[in-house]
């Protein structure tokens, strides 16, 4: 169970590589990795957005982020998460949330990595101000998915 | 009683601050907080409430030392 919050760029690939180097004890134990990319698009809405800034509450994202986490895991026989976010400014392309779930069987670790977007979309307290050439503005919902 | 209060993105904006550090009489609830933190300010449509970083409703009750923070609907991911 692992979360970070994250202030500047970062590769997932390379953050899925370090972790589950760093993670010798799954080694043989998982059959499957289900992983969620999140990355900024360069339209929302219908408008071109030309960057972002995410700002958030650090300690309660901290907090329900590992909240998510521990629930994903009573759930469903899981081995590990991985769930990094990002905030601050924001490009276009650059990834804004990895999350990662390990586990013996598909049917736990697709199930969990669904669970686990879904309810940070619905409770982590991060909120996102998209630029366009117009100026910025915060976005009022998340799209249904 | 003292209560810290927090404000994030757009609301922050509309009330003009992030912070604000409460300390006053006569506050039992959530409600009363945001009452007295923006000067009867109009409540915000849709707006979340955490007491201690908890979602919590306006109605919830607020004790010394809270942290009580006001925001917008939430969009990461």
């Amino acid at each position: 169970m692992n979360v970070v919050l994250r202030g500047e760029a970062f590769d997932p690939w390379q953050e899925l590589q370090t972790f589950q180097q760093g993670k010798p004890e799954l080694a043989g134990k998982f059959g499957a990795t289900s992983i969620f990319i999140g990355t900024m698009r360069d339209f929302n809405e219908g408008k071109d957005v030309q960057g972002m800034t995410l700002e958030h509450y650090p300690a309660m994202t901290q907090k329900h982020l590992e909240g998510i986490s521990s629930e994903a895991k009573q759930r469903w026989d899981i081995l590990d998460t991985l769930i990094i976010h990002r905030y601050g400014d924001i490009q276009p392309s650059d990834p804004i949330v990895l999350l990662a779930v390990w586990s013996a069987h598909r049917n736990e670790s697709f199930p969990a990595c669904r669970y686990l977007i879904e309810e940070l979309k619905n409770r982590a307290p991060f909120w996102k101000q998209e630029q366009t050439e117009k100026g910025s503005h915060w976005v009022e919902h998340n799209t249904p998915g | 009683m003292s209560i810290r209060v927090k404000f994030f993105a757009s609301l922050r904006e509309t009330i003009g601050k992030a912070e604000h550090n409460l300390d006053a009489q006569n506050i039992n609830t959530a409600r009363d907080v945001w009452q007295t933190a923006t000067d009867n300010h109009e409540q915000l449509p849709n707006m979340l409430v955490a007491i201690n970083m908890e979602y919590a409703k306006l109605n919830d009750n607020v004790k010394d030392g809270d942290e009580v923070a006001f925001f917008p609907p939430v969009t990461g991911g």
